[in-house]
């Protein structure tokens, strides 16, 4: 299926008269999107066609990694209803590394993803970022550029075309395009407002921005240097984390019910610490602090789409995502594996060739 | 630094390396002493974090070996184990860690004569490599 829908507006406010109108029609019983709340900025899920102008879709932000969100609501079985789901490329990914984990059901969701400039630092997410730091961010977008205070690993994110969405919308200030990718596209646009055409999405009308995503990411990788880290360079990047754990839950591929650097196993009983504190003389406290990230790249790195989220909320501005971006970027070299690009293509770490890797055997 | 000698810590599956290594014994075939072994059920119990562990704790070495391809107890676990080992030395490399100083092996029951092989040759890799001190925390050196 392939076809275009041009509808007239503002990015949310097109895209509001398109989902007020699948809910009317019926063809859908909901719609997940960002939403204001108060003075917040939060996803939500309505079903009421009049609550739908509280709803900001394509707002650049992200509060919190959608696929973290959907995974606890389609956890259990799929939703009973058929909901359209606005969210970024990234969350997106990282929602179908959750499908592949069977930690979130596909059925019933019908994806809409933006091309994606990237989203602003939520910390400053004010009330009147609509009027503020919205227009120069979309200006930028316009020019196929990256806009100023994107999150770090936006700004070096090459997959901000969405891959596996229904339909992709490329948000403009005057009218925006819905490219519909999929049958269920197709179907539940019938009757849409809007011009339909037919037309595919133009990616390289995106080279420009591609262009500088991609020099970006090699100017974040050279800049962090993981690989000459060592432990003091480990030291010195992780010297400031008090253990919060905040990037870890925060982050959509950390699912796990009890992690286990939160689990007994990692508890600091009185005799670790007297044995610790024999070898080593002192010790930082709470100690394994570096056991934990260094722990968390084994065990995730593989499904990292590199959201930001973890350097977001991080209180004292470690750059997590960009350490999980560059530390991910070479274990899933290694499988050439991207995650979110393929639902049925298993994770590589619950999967295997025979006769592969003979190069780390002895 | 030639009187160093590595310690090393050793991970056998249950089913074949560690019956290799028992064999290794009972037929009194010589091996340097620097390995401790701790059995696991299957080389694909072995969490990259238990690696880690051992790395910072201070050991200089760590090999898993479990059962060749094809002879898993458990069916595929030794597959899923190399996988795992492969993202583990990805992230090694990464911090600058030797990626040496983590060796995988495979050892059946029958063959005491390769276990003392290997294990001569992980001790002699380390022994090259040195003391580990990149993930080692030493306070005030
Ligand atoms: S990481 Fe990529 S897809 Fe995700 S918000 Fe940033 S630019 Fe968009
Ligand atoms: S590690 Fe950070 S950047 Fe990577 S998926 Fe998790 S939250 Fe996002
Ligand atoms: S969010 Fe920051 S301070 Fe908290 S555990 Fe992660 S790195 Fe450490």
């Amino acid at each position: 299926m392939s076809g275009k829908l041009k509808i007239k507006g503002d990015p949310n406010d097109s895209i509001r008269g398109f989902l007020r109108h699948l809910l009317e029609s019926g063809k859908i019983d909901g719609v997940f999107a960002l939403g204001k709340t108060g003075k917040g900025l939060n996803y939500l899920l309505v079903t009421d066609k009049e609550k739908v102008d509280e709803l900001y879709p394509l707002f650049p932000f992200m509060p919190e990694n959608a696929a973290n969100l959907l995974s606890r609501l389609t956890f259990s079985g799929p939703l009973p209803g058929k909901i359209a789901v606005v969210i970024k490329p990234c969350e997106l990914r990282a929602f179908v590394e959750l499908v592949k984990r069977e930690q979130a059901s596909r059925d019933n969701l019908v994806f809409i993803s933006p091309v994606c400039g990237g989203v602003l630092d939520f910390v400053q997410y004010k009330n009147d970022a609509l009027e503020k730091s919205v227009p120069g961010y979309m200006k930028s977008f316009a020019k196929r550029e990256n806009a100023e205070n994107i999150r770090p690993t936006c700004r070096a994110c090459e997959y901000f075309i969405p891959i596996n969405a229904d339909i992709t919308v490329i948000p403009a200030e005057e009218a925006c395009e819905f490219y519909l990718n999929t049958d269920k596209a197709g179907e539940i646009t019938k009757g849409a407002p809007g011009d339909l055409s037919d037309g595919e999405l133009d990616e390289a009308a995106f080279e420009p921005l591609m262009g500088s995503r991609k020099a970006e990411k090699e100017k974040l990788f050279e800049e962090l240097k993981l690989e000459d880290y060592g432990i003091k360079g480990l030291v010195e990047v992780f010297g400031k984390c008090l253990g919060c754990h905040g990037c870890m839950s925060v982050c959509p591929i950390c699912y796990c019910a009890l992690c286990a650097f939160e689990s007994k196993d990692n508890e600091f009983t009185p005799p670790v610490f007297e044995s610790e504190l024999t070898k080593r003389g002192g010790l930082r406290v709470p100690p394994n602090t570096i056991f934990y990230h260094l722990g968390r790249i084994t065990h995730m790195g593989i499904s990292c789409v590199g959201c930001g989220m973890c350097s977001d909320v991080c209180p004292v501005d470690i750059p997590v995502s960009s350490i999980f971006l560059r530390s991910g970027d070479a274990v899933q070299k290694v499988f050439d594996y991207l995650p979110g690009k393929d639902i049925e293509e298993p994770v590589p770490l619950s999967t295997f060739i025979e006769d592969e890797l003979t190069e780390v055997e002895d | 630094m030639s009187d160093f000698e590595p310690k090393i810590m050793t991970f056998l599956c249950n089913w074949c390396s560690y019956a290799g290594a028992d064999l290794a014994g009972v037929s009194r075939i010589q091996y340097p002493p620097n390995t401790r072994v701790i059995r696991v059920p299957c080389s694909g119990r072995v969490d990259p974090l238990f690696i880690l562990k051992c790395l910072q704790d201070g050991y200089d070495g760590v090999l898993v070996s479990g059962c060749h391809p094809g002879d898993c107890h458990y069916i595929s676990g030794n597959y899923v184990a190399r996988r795992k080992f492969a993202v583990l030395k990805k992230a090694l490399e990464f911090m600058g860690m030797e990626p040496d100083r983590v060796q995988f092996s495979w050892v059946s029951a029958g063959e005491g004569e390769k276990f003392s092989q290997v294990i001569s040759k992980v001790t002699e890799t380390v022994k090259a490599l040195g003391p580990a001190k990149k993930l080692v925390k030493r306070i005030g050196r």
